[in-house]
């Protein structure tokens, strides 16, 4: 059987495509077809020769063996040092080998690949940062990930969220409608609380246009009421828009760039109708990552940057507490040890851990670091996809001891998490371990301790 | 034999090597792809190679990186080794004789102390890097026959050279060694792994550069930690 009823070469398209996929649990089928489906060789050696150039070919080549990259892969320390986890060798051996055998592998190959790809690597890129030669595995595992994914070999549940971007342009099956619903109800919910809170759609040439993850619309709904507040207490002049609002990219853990592209280009489309003065995403890493860092690039943006300045919120929170536009109420700062989870996706990969380091200066007493930190943090655990695959939880648990262990020498109950997949990751494994910790995202900590101006207090305080 | 060694197969070896290593170069950088790499060299040209400076000079200071202090065994391997792969070619006395005789200039030499200390240091960062393709199960699951090749190959003329140089046994036959060893060196590079000699440069270089240009160069206070 070359091509399977769910496990096949064909991206979802329709609504109904993506109903049935998902109603196949746990992708039992679906995996069960993978088994079978044949692999284009051919395809896959004309890909490689067309996107398979200078810097990767060159990082396949001159890699020393040296093996100065295991002990920065966080998958490798944490599995017991197993030198099949070096991130040298899990490059090799996968996308090194297809090179090499110009794309004529097995059906089981292929397979490995994916179990390589998407449980042996988040993508979190720390191991560039020790390797000599500068050999990023994180970005080969990446352009591995797009490769697998042309031929139709992708875990389930990648399959299922890049079906989302192109059913719903998000990640979750939220339409417009419940959207703009949910967007009116947060107003309506928080409005006697906070007198005059709004959460203007569609407004043009607002200051400020916020994007974020369709699971706060989905099911963190206080999460959207919680920025309106907070942007209300700064007095900000902002939006949202009715669509392209989504900033998360579950196809590019998937690799499923065609995907990525529509729905980078959904917030563009949104940035170019609206005008902001500048755009704000959401405590989300990934988000970040997909629509700021890389989503230039398949959007065809040939300055690399999106069409209006475009930050992440923690950068936001950062410069309303240094210009006052949101004061912290110096009784309410968090008293008890804090430490802080730093997000490969906007610290490593896009410098903004002085962002953060500002924000706990303002709001905590007793910050603690974890160690190592900044740029040489380790992943959270549940990096690239890796939190969301129902297949390889086993190992995903595994990966969380890493954060766990870093946690508890801080000596913190206390962590700060301001990204989605790291509060996940964080709040699993506490499941997992049961250490006695909490984890919270900025914004509902800023809320309690903000200062609120006079003329937004309720009349009767 | 040595007469032609020393005359048309050195002008061979080292039209092949210098040569074939700046068509690698040339090669690299051509393959370069914004839409691939997804970083927008142009535009930010000015601040992606102050991000590749920097990358490359750091890494070329022992102890300069994270990567260098954590692992001071391999530092020092790698170090002791391509110090003298590096200057004693360049500046030995009887290479620089060479190059008087077929060019009729020269450059400096090293005192023939300094050689020797070099030369034995060479050897035993060598060796090293070899101990530990044997003893670290995490590097000895990446060597292949290949590394070992290219390993031998390189600390090959350094140590017949010296064993010429100390007139042990045959001294023709060593210094014959010595000479085809390191035009073998010469001829290889371009056509394997160790044209890492200057795709070194471009890899560390490139990485600078997409850290600088699109992975947070715009916003970070200081030049990337590596
Ligand atoms: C500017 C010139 C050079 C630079 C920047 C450079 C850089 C590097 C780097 C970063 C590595 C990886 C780390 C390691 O495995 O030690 C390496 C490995 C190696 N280099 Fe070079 N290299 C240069 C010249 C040379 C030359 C001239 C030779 C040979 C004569 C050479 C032979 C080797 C060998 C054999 C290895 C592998 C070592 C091992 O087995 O672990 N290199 N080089
Ligand atoms: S550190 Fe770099 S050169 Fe050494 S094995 Fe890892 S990827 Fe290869
Ligand atoms: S990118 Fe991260 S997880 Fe992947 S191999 Fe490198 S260090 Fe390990
Ligand atoms: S989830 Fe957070 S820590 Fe983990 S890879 Fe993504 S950004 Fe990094």
């Amino acid at each position: 059987m070359p091509q399977g009823t769910f496990c096949n070469t064909t991206p979802i398209g329709t609504e109904d495509e993506l109903k049935a996929l998902l109603g196949d649990k746990g992708g039992a089928q679906y995996y069960e077809e993978m088994k079978e489906l044949d692999v284009d060789s051919d395809a896959i050696a004309a890909l490689l020769e067309k996107t398979c150039q200078s810097r990767i070919r060159t990082w396949l080549e001159i890699c020393a063996h040296c093996g100065m990259c295991a002990d920065s892969c966080f998958l490798y320390r944490v599995n017991d040092r197993d030198p099949k986890q070096v991130p040298a060798y899990k490059i090799q051996s996968t996308l090194g080998e297809l090179v090499k055998k110009k794309g004529k592998v097995t059906n089981e190959f292929m397979r490995h690949c994916v179990d390589v790809a998407w449980s042996q690597c988040t993508c979190c890129n720390r191991c560039g940062m020790y390797c000599p030669h500068g050999i990023d595995m994180g970005v080969m595992f990446s352009y591995l990930r797009g490769i697998l994914n042309s031929q139709g070999f992708v875990p389930w549940e990648m399959k299922i969220g890049s079906g989302m971007h192109r059913v719903y342009n998000a990640q979750m099956d939220v339409t417009t409608e419940d959207w703009i619903d949910t967007c009116e109800w947060m107003a309506e919910e928080y409005e006697e609380e906070w007198p005059g809170l709004e959460i203007p759609i569609d407004k043009e040439d607002a200051d400020i246009m916020y994007t974020l993850n369709a699971r706060e619309p989905k099911h963190y709904p206080e999460d959207l009421a919680e920025a309106a507040i907070l942007f209300h207490l700064a007095g900000e002049n902002w939006t949202v828009p009715s669509t392209g609002w989504e900033q998360t990219s579950l196809s590019m853990f998937a690799g499923d760039w065609a995907a990525c592209k529509m729905q980078v280009e959904s917030v563009y489309n949104a940035i170019e109708k609206l005008r902001p003065k500048r755009v704000i995403g959401t405590e989300c890493g990934h988000a970040h990552r997909a629509t700021v860092i890389e989503g230039p690039y398949w959007a065809g943006r040939e300055d690399g940057l999106p069409p209006a300045p475009y930050i992440h919120y923690v950068e936001w929170v950062a410069e309303a507490l240094r210009t006052g536009k949101i004061k912290i109420d110096p009784e309410k700062k968090i008293k008890e040890p804090v430490t802080l989870q730093d997000s490969c996706n906007y610290v490593r990969n896009h410098g903004l851990a002085k962002a953060t380091r500002e924000i706990m200066s303002y709001i905590a007493e007793d910050f603690r670091e974890m160690g190592p930190n900044r740029e040489h943090n380790y992943c959270c655990g549940g990096g690239g996809g890796f939190n969301g695959i129902g297949k390889y939880r086993k190992e995903r648990n595994k990966a969380l001891q890493t954060k766990r262990d870093q946690i508890l020498a801080t000596g913190c109950k206390l962590v700060i998490a301001p990204c989605h997949n790291c509060w996940d990751a964080i709040r699993d494994l506490e499941e997992e371990y049961e250490i006695g910790i909490r984890w919270s995202f900025l914004k509902p900590l800023l809320i309690k301790m903000a200062i609120v101006p006079d003329h937004l207090k309720l009349p009767e305080e | 034999m040595i007469a032609f060694l020393t005359g048309p197969m050195l002008w061979v070896s080292l039209l092949v090597f210098f040569g074939g290593l700046t068509v690698r170069a040339v090669m690299y950088v051509r393959g370069l792809s914004w839409q691939l790499d997804r970083v927008a060299y142009k535009p930010h040209m000015a601040r992606g190679l102050r991000g590749a400076v920097h990358s490359i000079r750091m890494w070329l200071i022992p102890g300069g990186t994270y990567g260098w202090r954590q692992q001071p065994f391999m530092a020092a391997g790698f170090f002791l080794f391509h110090i003298g792969a590096i200057l004693l070619p360049l500046f030995l006395i009887g290479h620089q004789e060479l190059l008087q005789m077929a060019f009729g200039f020269s450059l400096p030499t090293l005192p023939s102390s300094v050689a020797d200390t070099l030369t034995v240091l060479a050897i035993i960062g060598g060796l090293m890097l070899a101990i530990r393709r044997i003893a670290l199960p995490e590097v000895r699951i990446l060597t292949t026959t290949y590394d070992w090749f290219i390993l031998a190959i390189s600390v090959a003329p350094f140590v017949t050279g010296f064993i010429a140089r100390l007139h042990l046994g045959n001294y023709d036959f060593w210094l014959t060694c010595h000479i085809l060893t390191g035009e073998a060196v010469l001829i290889l590079a371009p056509f394997t792994k160790l044209s890492h000699i200057v795709l070194f440069f471009m890899s560390r270089g490139q990485l600078g550069m997409d850290y600088n240009i699109k992975r947070g160069g715009a916003k970070r206070e200081t030049a990337f930690p590596w």
